[in-house]
């Protein structure tokens, strides 16, 4: 039965290169993808593009590219990645001049469009928001970018027409996983059952390590081999849809039953009902054995008819958050560290800043989980070595946002004794509000680049 | 007991929602977090944390749990004052429930 490999290059925007490099070099690979685009990565994209309408790709794609782009020529290894972000059409060039400056010939490099509808975005005011329950209207000065999940179609019409590299900004994680695998088996976009199990392949591979051991340590309850060289995963699909999940003999981590179960169930909500925009996938039934070390078995995924709707990020300028930090130590570090905190209330009121919204916490004591959790794993013993006071709060402008670090470092002279490490630091907070757009209003496009 | 010594966990978002598996190390103590920890259960361990509804999601094929909670992430991952804005860090202290067995 004809199986296909595809390795994971990155789970998430920053993620490192070397295992990436590794896998295309000893993993027998079919495909590599990097998903790199996180919910509002795209609308900061779209900001660094209205400065300079060649940039919004992602920042590491040049780093990337000049390493894997031999790899991709030499081993003949398809490449499919989401880095794209804002600007996949400018994405496709930079690679084309890698390529060229490389001296690499005969790759054809392809853009996905079409997931960019903030052209349109008038005709959705009356959509209800996901977060919220308001209407699109109620935010309407703020958008700065709308982007639909796409699915599979662009990246199947690239494939079809022969491109090695394969650019896309907005398009659901697993669709990069999934695409190849309908067009290289030719499952029909209608075959469900088939879909949901590619999409389980995708979903596993979507996070990098996140399935090879990354992500999963507790020293002593789960322990990870060699987890300083992680190594990323590779997926062995075969026509049925089984997946193999395993990784390169010689890199660090692990593939076990308890790393695979740790990313089916992770962010999916529903188990059998998890929406895409090509199907909805159903993983409640998935059987998952361990056949060798570090080779495991999941077949059982299945799904349903998808709802034909996409979901829609947009992203839409919100609020500031300013912050300020200070430590204290040694006996009554802690009460030095509250009475920091009073006196920051206070001054925030004298100096009357604007604000939606304060939280102070005192880390190493309650900021994680807030008292009640904090008072209940430590017994209520706040008798720290060291307690960091910080103090964060949201407001509509920026200047009083500045306020919040100020007051904060103005403890060194002003506050109780002691108080060291002073950080402050101010956020313009870009959100992203969801809407359903009917699938139908998405005008899927490729463009070529070649060498 | 805590649920740590037969379980492990981890936790994803989603704008304001958080997903926190449970999942147990052996098939046969699948039950035993079935019957113990309950939805309501953990909406209680999270009541300073959680302002909406928990949902529970069963997986007997895997032995695990999926908690679904809503109004978990101060107000979104992006807008949230918690230094933790994704809410990353709550599947440790999951596992630090106490259960009787």
């Amino acid at each position: 039965m004809k199986k296909i490999r595809i390795g994971s290059g990155a789970g998430y925007a920053g993620d490192r290169i070397e295992p990436a490099i590794e896998l295309m070099k000893k993993g027998n690979l079919d495909y590599i993808i990097f998903e790199c685009l996180a919910e509002r990565t795209i609308a900061i994209g779209q900001q660094q593009k209205l400065k300079d309408p060649n940039k919004g790709y992602n920042e590491f794609l040049e780093y990337r590219m000049k390493h894997v782009v031999p790899l991709c020529k030499e081993k003949n290894i398809k490449i499919i990645t989401n880095m794209g972000s804002a600007n996949p059409v400018s994405a496709a060039k930079v690679v084309k001049q890698i390529a060229e400056n490389l001296g690499i010939k005969g790759l054809k490099i392809a853009a996905v469009l079409g997931d960019d509808i903030f052209s349109n975005i008038d005709k959705y005011m009356k959509y209800k928001i996901l977060e919220t329950g308001n209407n699109l209207e109620s935010i309407k000065s703020q958008i700065i970018s709308a982007n639909a999940y796409i699915g599979t179609q662009g990246i199947i019409e690239a494939l079809s027409n022969g491109a090695d590299i394969i650019i896309t900004g907005r398009v659901a994680d697993p669709s990069l996983t999934l695409a190849p695998l309908m067009f290289e088996f030719g499952w029909d976009k209608e075959n469900y059952e088939l879909l949901g199990k590619g999409t389980l392949a995708g979903h596993l591979l979507e996070c990098g390590g996140q399935v090879t051991g990354g992500y999963f340590a507790d020293p002593g309850y789960k322990d990870v081999p060699e987890l300083w060289n992680l190594g990323f995963p590779i997926a062995e699909i075969s026509e049925d849809g089984e997946i193999v999940i395993t990784k390169l003999e010689d890199a660090g981590g692990m593939v076990t039953e308890d790393t695979c179960k740790e990313q089916i169930i992770y962010e999916i909500h529903d188990p059998s009902s998890y929406l895409t925009p090509d199907v909805i996938a159903d993983f409640s039934q998935v059987h998952i054995v361990e056949m060798e070390k570090n080779k495991v078995l999941l077949k059982g995924a299945s799904g349903k008819e998808k709802t034909g709707l996409f979901k829609t990020s947009i992203g839409y300028k919100d609020c500031y958050i300013g912050e300020g930090e200070m430590s204290y130590g040694g006996s009554g570090a802690y009460e030095r560290a509250t009475l920091a905190g009073e006196i920051i209330k206070k001054r925030l009121e004298y100096v009357n800043a604007q604000i939606e919204e304060l939280r102070i916490d005192f880390i190493g004591v309650n900021s994680l989980y807030k008292d009640y959790l904090s008072d209940t794993l430590s017994g209520e013993n706040r008798n720290c070595t060291e307690v960091r006071l910080r103090v964060a709060a949201r407001t509509l402008n920026k200047a009083d946002a500045t306020i919040i670090g100020n007051e904060v470092e103005a403890l060194y002279t002003n506050g109780p004794a002691g108080g060291g490490g002073a950080r402050k630091g101010v956020k313009e907070i870009v959100s992203v509000a969801s809407i359903f757009v009917p699938s139908d209003d998405i005008k899927i496009n490729v463009t070529y680049e070649e060498v | 007991m805590k649920l740590r010594e037969i379980a492990h966990s981890r936790t994803g978002d989603k704008g304001n929602i958080s997903n926190i598996s449970l999942i147990s190390y052996k098939a046969e103590d699948y039950k035993l977090i079935k019957d113990k920890v309950t939805a309501d259960k953990v909406k209680e361990w999270f009541k300073d944390i959680v302002q909406g509804e928990v949902v529970r999601y069963e997986m007997p094929n895997i032995g695990a749990l999926n908690f679904v909670m809503y109004e978990a992430l101060g107000g979104g991952v992006t807008r949230s004052l918690s230094l933790d804005m994704h809410g990353k860090s709550l599947s440790s202290v999951l596992l630090d429930m106490e259960i009787e067995y």
